[in-house]
């Protein structure tokens, strides 16, 4: 197997794109992490590209055909795949993207996401979303997404004394990064009494606990270590790429309040990267609901299960705290276009370990890590990037 | 969902049968034609739950999607029934009233329908048992 | 005749409506209807609850009270004045989910109010003849009253289901009797939400006639007359007209008492005076006899005469009684009901 290395990352802004169809979005993420590269587009030996439900959101199948079309590399007949694993296909076509290029298969390959969520009423999305859960037993007794991470938050604080208030400081959090991410959808500071006021969605979570329905894509292009320097003087390395799947149901899971795929899938990465949670420097989770990213950080074992909530009130896991979670603003702030949401984080991580995040750059940032998750916990794959080798 | 794909488990929803497996003794309801104890090994037969069980999570949904706007707000909850296994149903009773281990027992209720010209589903919900 | 009554089964919604709250919403007088219909309030189905679910909860209680094995039903006739499907029988969801399929014959009754007591003479006809071992009757209403209407201050939600066979029988169905007419004193056309109705014409060629004629029938059939009877039920479209028509035939104010469900029910169309009969046997005992008559607008009535056996007493306690499913209603206003009846069309 050989190491590789992100040459190039882009990212449309997020949000409700009213002007912009998939097919424009997906073009313009690519052009720009082309661009980044320094690479010519002849030179693409592949696309891999993350979405959830065209069929659904845009009644588009076949968005490999459609997406190496419009990129104008339809006459070099290149492959391209669509990947699917409901909010985790971004993660999970960077992935498939690495281990083409690890293999020796291709060299230089695009992995993407994209969706286009707005399309279709908010009825229409939120029964495409439920379709991450099991429609047979889930979704026909009116289980939606929100729903399901509510019963998850429940339960926590039902177990571990997590309060609300806990809850909303992931939301607060969040919406501060964003302020500093231009690409966010929501760049706008929100205080606790913000999340706590307002509407309910599925109790206990509320609208601010929960992330928005976005338009955007993202695109990072890879290409082996041994010539990334070729196209780049900051080549972000992967260091661990993992992938672990749980019940598809969360009535299924053995503890409802732990996504143990993403247990299973970080202790994979850790043990390729031969690292452990303390070397992480910083990460971006999968914060659909404030309770998401506070198992998340438990899951991936950088708190004691039980001792998010807690946590995330503290500062912990802000921007200068010990190790600051979704600097990007995360799913909630930047905004979450489920099948581009898995690479946007890897865009995150590479603008952190390049030093060109801005104002929201987390000095000295040497190990990031990426989390992304497929419906309540069925799929989590689980990404570790560095400066070096 | 489709008709045929309703019909397919109409008696597994109203009647609460699953299976289980007689080589592990393991319970699977929702219905496994795999034991994922035993896989291959295991030998699956239909079992009919006797319907009792304790509300293990639930949430009152206030948003919903479009078949079940007319519900809202429901009480959605994961239930753990005696047997062993746990599921995803509603529970009828007063939003004030649900709490975590609170014991419950099965009840016939419509599930959704197809518009007023579809299809009407029923199936399994839960209420709570008297005491 | 050698069939009975085996085992029965009752189910009413826990929501119920006040004759106040609905007079509010039409500026209407609610003592002067509370004083001329004899009702003070009615069920009202939850949201996710119609004639078929109320039928399966009704036929599950049944089961469970004497311990049927669903298997050993060949017969399951649901009566009723709203199904939910215009073509596509309510039976079958009832019988696969009450575990009686798929060994027997089934279909859909519609006979206005007695639908359900045409379903247990059908029983009765095809136990006594050996087609079948048991049959089961259902009556089931989610009935409707157009907003305003004089019929929406009684239309309310409940079911009733009857075992009939010949083994163990807890009340001996003795006789039985029936009188019919063409008289349209009260319909709903195909489509339409809800019934049309003669006004007083309900009352004297309708109800009055066809419960009498029927009731006089059997006795005079059986030679039996009112104080041989412990108790008597007649269809209950609210609480005067079966108070007027048992005094008209001879029975007392006691007789009628244990099942006038009405004034805190409501009417509940085809489960109507099967609640009334169901809330009497929660009573009775052995060697009591039951009249009972129905009536079905368009119009017709069956009579019919019980006599309770020893057995009662085993199985009274097997499933809920009508006192305990009248027991602790969950009151809702106006707007909840209109809500719960459909009535607001998104």
């Amino acid at each position: 197997m050989r190491d590789v290395a992100i040459i190039g990352v882009g990212c449309t802004e997020f949000g409700e794109l009213w002007d912009k169809s998939f097919r424009e979005l997906f073009v313009e993420a690519g052009v720009s992490a082309i661009e980044d590269a320094n690479v010519q587009g002849g030179k693409i030996d592949a696309l891999y590209v993350g979405n959830m439900s065209g069929g659904r959101f845009i009644e588009q199948e076949h968005l490999g055909s459609l997406i190496a079309d419009y990129s104008g590399l339809a006459s070099l007949h290149i492959p391209s795949t669509r990947v699917e694993a409901a909010c985790a296909s971004g993660g999970l076509a960077l992935r498939q993207g690495i281990i083409a290029v690890a293999s020796g298969y291709h060299d230089i390959v695009i992995a993407g996401g994209a969706e286009k969520m707005t399309d279709v009423g908010v009825e229409t999305t939120t029964d495409a979303l439920a379709a991450a859960a099991d429609r047979e037993w889930e979704g026909i007794m009116g289980a939606t997404f929100p729903g399901l991470y509510a019963m998850i938050a429940r339960l926590h604080m039902h177990k571990y004394g997590t309060k609300q208030e806990q809850l909303a400081a992931v939301a607060v959090k969040n919406h501060h990064n964003g302020t500093m991410n231009p690409k966010a959808q929501f760049q706008n500071e929100i205080s606790i009494e913000t999340v706590l006021n307002s509407v309910m969605v599925a109790d206990p979570l509320r609208v601010f606990d929960c992330s928005p329905i976005t338009d955007g894509a993202s695109a990072v292009v890879l290409a082996p270590a041994e010539i990334a320097h070729k196209f780049t003087d900051t080549p972000v390395y992967v260091k661990a790429s993992a992938q672990a799947s749980g019940t598809l149901s969360l009535h299924d899971r053995p503890d409802i309040t732990t996504l143990d795929a993403t247990v299973a899938a970080a202790n994979r990465a850790y043990k390729m990267a031969k690292t452990t949670p303390k070397d992480i420097d910083f990460a971006e989770v999968h914060d659909c609901f404030t309770i998401a990213e506070i198992c998340a950080i438990e899951d991936l074992g950088f708190v004691k299960k039980g001792e998010g909530g807690a946590a995330t009130e503290s500062g912990m896991t802000a921007l200068g705290g010990k190790i600051p979670i979704n600097p990007s603003g995360g799913l909630k702030a930047c905004g979450h276009p489920v099948g581009a949401t898995g690479v946007k984080q890897a865009v995150e991580i590479t603008l952190q370990l390049r030093g060109e995040a801005g104002k929201r750059q987390i000095e000295g940032a040497e190990i990031g890590l990426t989390h992304n998750v497929g419906g309540s916990g069925g799929t989590a794959v689980v990404h570790i990037f560095g400066r070096d080798r | 969902m489709s008709v045929p794909r309703f019909w397919r488990r109409l008696k597994n929803l109203y009647n609460l049968i699953g299976t289980r497996c007689e080589k592990c003794g393991g319970f699977y309801y929702p219905p496994r034609n795999m034991c994922p104890k035993c896989r291959r090994n295991g030998v699956i037969v239909p079992f009919k739950y006797k319907g009792t069980g304790e509300v293990v999570t639930f949430t009152i949904v206030h948003s919903a999607a479009k078949d079940y706007s007319m519900l809202t707000p429901y009480i959605l909850a994961i239930i753990k029934l005696d047997e062993g296994p746990r599921l995803t149903s509603q529970v009828i009773c007063d939003p004030s009233e649900v709490h975590i281990g609170m014991k419950v027992k099965s009840a016939f209720r419509k599930l959704g329908e197809e518009s007023d010209r579809g299809m009407i589903y029923y199936g399994t919900k839960f209420i709570p048992l008297e005491k | 005749m050698s069939v009975g009554i085996v085992s029965y089964g009752v189910y009413i919604p826990r929501y119920r409506i006040k004759v106040e709250e609905i007079a509010k919403v039409w500026g209407a007088n609610a003592n002067s209807i509370i004083d001329g219909l004899m009702v003070y309030e009615k069920s009202v189905p939850d949201m996710d609850e119609d004639t078929i679910t109320i039928a399966v909860e009704a036929a599950r209680n049944a089961i469970n009270r004497a311990g049927i094995n669903p298997e050993k039903i060949e017969a399951l006739y649901t009566g009723s004045e709203s199904h939910p499907y215009a073509v596509k029988p309510s039976s079958t969801v009832v019988a696969e989910a009450v575990g009686a399929t798929p060994d027997l014959t089934l279909a859909d009754f519609e006979f206005a109010c007695k639908a359900g007591t045409a379903a247990i003479q059908t029983c009765m006809g095809m136990v006594d003849s050996d087609m079948i071992e048991l049959g089961m009757a259902i009556g089931s209403d989610v009935s409707q009253g157009a907003p305003g209407d004089a019929l929406e201050y009684t239309a309310a939600a409940g079911g009733v289901a009857y075992i009939i066979g010949k083994k163990n029988q807890v009340a001996k169905i003795e006789s039985t009797y029936s009188f019919t007419t063409d008289t349209p004193d009260f319909w709903r056309r195909e489509g339409m939400p809800y019934p049309e109705h003669g006004g007083r014409f309900t009352g004297e060629p309708g109800y009055f006639k066809h419960v009498t004629s029927a009731a006089q029938g059997l006795m005079k059939r059986m030679g039996t007359k009112p104080s041989d009877y412990d108790y008597a039920v007649f269809h209950q479209p609210n609480g005067k007209f079966p108070t007027r028509v048992a005094k008209m035939l001879g029975f007392t104010n006691e007789q009628i008492k244990p099942g006038l469900v009405v004034p805190r029910l409501g009417n509940t169309y085809s489960g109507s005076c099967m609640m009334g009969l169901a809330a009497t046997l929660d009573i009775a005992k052995p060697d009591d006899r039951i009249f009972m008559t129905s009536f079905g607008s368009g119009a017709g009535s069956d009579a019919f005469s019980f006599e309770v056996t020893d057995k009662i007493e085993e199985i009274r306690n097997g499933a809920p009684s009508v006192e305990k499913l009248l027991a602790n209603p969950v009151y809702i206003n106006y707007a909840t009901y209109a809500r719960h009846k459909g009535k607001i069309k998104l």
